[in-house]
């Protein structure tokens, strides 16, 4: 069970969630404490550690909106937050899966602060309320990314897969190294 | 089937026939542009190598762009850390498209990557800044990524799991009326779509308004497409472009024209004529919250911002200063004024556009981003209101959340610098 530590309309920038003035601050271990800096209340909370781990922003259409700031899903990454929106902006929704923040597509999400989800994966129950609500799951291309663990360990297979097949060719070619190199065709 | 313009160039970088909307596709990518914030892809960068025992090399440094434009010259130690650490790595990596802080070569990325050339039509063009949208002005598929998704690009040479955007074109009829600019066009558009109309999409820009338009007004459209959520703007290349590539970029090597198919697929297709446009405001707090400057005129204020990547190149400064010619910029308001690079700021001396600027009461500083997102000079003071050529009025834009940014055209903004409140330049920004 997850509790809504913050209740958000829609259009929220990564202006909102991560301030241009801080963007100096670039490691994902320095920014959460950042995080919605202009909103002091909730930010102050935070930096005291009074928000558990899971605990969800609940907001609406176009989270996210704006610079690409990675700052913006770092810091909430940070406190291990989980974002549930209406919908999301391109390169935050991208920015998120990329450095392993949970963020859940619910169209119709309706949840204020204080209430009390429960996430899975094809839905989220406000126990408070007593309703359900369908969550979108992620196209596969970017499943794929967050079953790897975030962008940094997807990429680093990637790096070491060309690698690997060529050792597999290596050792292929010296099983069947009969052929001298030149007669290959180029 | 037809191909979009961003279908056919994803199908070529992908190494594909063709490519259909939806489909996740591997596009290699042709420049890979970063600013202050390379210090964080730097980082991820070597997060990536980490225990593979392999050396972090760059894919290809000759296709990596990095320019110094957020905070220069650096307003704090931290940046100046930053921007050091991202100058050994330039070193270390042989980057050679780097722009330091120079008079000579510096700017804003999105003015220094066209007027030096770096961007071709048919190409795909990453940066890590959510206005990198603006290169679609050449005929480029470019979009914004976050600093880990550059680390891979910088890994590999290519953009992992691209979806294949759908597309909304956006037909421009008629003639611009005077003082009415491409940026009222794109805030009218933005207004129309919404902020996240164009959410995952590319808007396609076609029309006689467009083919007369020059690359700088083509580079405003494209830029501001991103604050109706486009992944990309485009503007198929033509015969401005070559112009452009050839005259001012100095481009000698041979151009690729790519069009769209005359029967490519549109999510949706809007037709906007601009004869009969009104200069337009984009209104606190919201990019999509648009109006006729009439409705919004007589609200004082008390900044004014003339440049950024959206509106600082040469035709924009060239506006600002007819406007003020000969008159004075109203007490109790500050009028800043940042050419988009080195080069624009050297042409607008040569033209004496900066002379009447300034004579008029504006300051003019050097190239640079700082006070559009409010974190380098021009912060604005509790209760105070900013009319900027910017690009967004998201509370605490420009570095307080207690202060208003109302967005609009240079010549809307010079105007109004004289009167000291939001004015129609049709009206106010001449003798009558």
């Amino acid at each position: 069970m997850s509790e809504v530590v913050l209740k958000l309309g829609d259009d929220i920038s990564t202006d909102i969630i991560y301030p241009g003035r801080f963007m100096a601050t670039v490691l994902p271990s320095e920014t959460p404490q950042y995080a919605f800096a202009d909103t002091v209340d909730f930010n102050s909370r935070l930096k005291k550690g009074e928000i558990p781990a899971g605990s969800v922003v609940v907001a609406g259409k176009n989270f996210g909106c704006g610079s690409s700031r990675e700052q913006a899903a770092s810091c909430l990454k940070g406190p291990e937050l989980v974002v549930v929106a209406r919908d999301f902006a391109r390169i935050f929704l991208q920015n998120s899966i990329n450095v392993g923040l949970k963020t859940i597509i619910c169209p119709e999400i309706e949840a204020e602060q204080g209430d009390e989800l429960e996430i899975s994966a094809e839905k989220i129950v406000n126990k408070t309320s007593g309703r359900f609500f369908a969550v979108t799951p992620l196209p596969r291309a970017r499943q794929a990314i967050v079953d790897a663990g975030g962008l940094i360990p997807y990429t680093r297979e990637r790096l070491l897969r060309p690698a690997r097949e060529t050792g597999k060719l290596q050792t292929l070619a010296m099983t069947f190294n009969k052929k001298p190199k030149s007669s290959i065709p180029s | 089937m037809g191909m979009t313009l961003v279908e056919k160039i994803l199908a070529k970088a992908a190494g594909q026939a063709s490519v259909r909307k939806g489909e996740v596709v591997e596009p290699r990518v042709d420049l890979a542009m970063s600013h202050e914030n390379g210090a964080l892809v730097i980082n991820q960068f070597q997060e990536i190598y980490k225990g593979t025992g392999m050396e972090a090399r760059v894919w290809d440094p000759s296709r990596i762009a990095i320019i110094f434009d957020h905070r220069v010259p650096a307003e704090s130690a931290k940046t100046a850390t930053n921007q050091q650490k991202v100058r050994e790595f330039v070193e270390q990596q042989g980057i050679g498209k780097f722009h330091d802080i120079r008079g000579d070569e510096g700017g804003i990325c999105h003015q220094i990557l066209p007027e030096n050339g770096y961007v071709l039509p048919g190409t795909v063009v990453v940066g890590t800044d959510s206005h990198t949208t603006s290169h679609g002005a050449l005929g480029a598929f470019a979009f914004g990524i976050g600093a880990t998704e550059m680390a891979a690009v910088w890994t590999l040479g290519s953009v992992l799991n691209v979806e294949v955007p759908g597309t909304i074109k956006v037909v421009v009829k008629g003639k611009f009326p005077e003082f009415v600019l491409p940026k009222d066009l794109i805030l009218y558009l933005i207004g129309l779509l919404t902020a996240e109309g164009a959410n995952f999409k590319v808007i396609e820009f076609h029309g006689p308004a467009v083919e007369n338009m020059p690359t700088s007004g083509r580079l405003t459209i494209c830029n501001m497409s991103v604050e109706a959520g486009a992944t990309a703007g485009i503007v198929p290349a033509d015969a401005e472009t070559l112009r452009y590539l050839r005259e001012v970029a100095g481009v000698r090597q041979p151009i690729e024209v790519l069009g769209p198919d005359p029967e490519a697929a549109y999510d949706r297709v809007l037709e906007v004529d601009v004869s009969g446009m009104d200069p337009q405001i984009a209104c606190p707090h919201t990019v999509d919250n648009v109006k006729p400057v009439q409705e919004v005129e007589g609200r004082p204020i008390q900044q004014i911002v003339i440049g950024s990547c959206t509106n600082g190149r040469l035709d924009d400064i060239e506006s600002a200063a007819r406007i003020v010619a000969g008159k004075k910029v109203a007490r109790g308001v500050r009028m800043l004024v940042f050419p988009a690079s080195g080069r624009i700021f050297r042409e607008a001396i040569a033209q004496g556009y900066i002379s009447t600027l300034m004579e008029a009461g504006a300051l003019v500083a050097n190239s640079g981003c700082g006070p559009c997102l409010g974190i380098h000079q021009g912060a604005l003071a509790d209760n105070e209101t900013a009319l900027s050529t910017t690009n967004r009025n998201f509370k605490g834009r420009m570095g307080n959340p207690n202060s208003e940014v109302y967005l609009c055209s240079p010549a809307v903004a010079a105007a109004s610098a004289l009167s000291g409140v939001i004015t129609d330049p049709r009206t106010g920004g001449r003798d009558v």
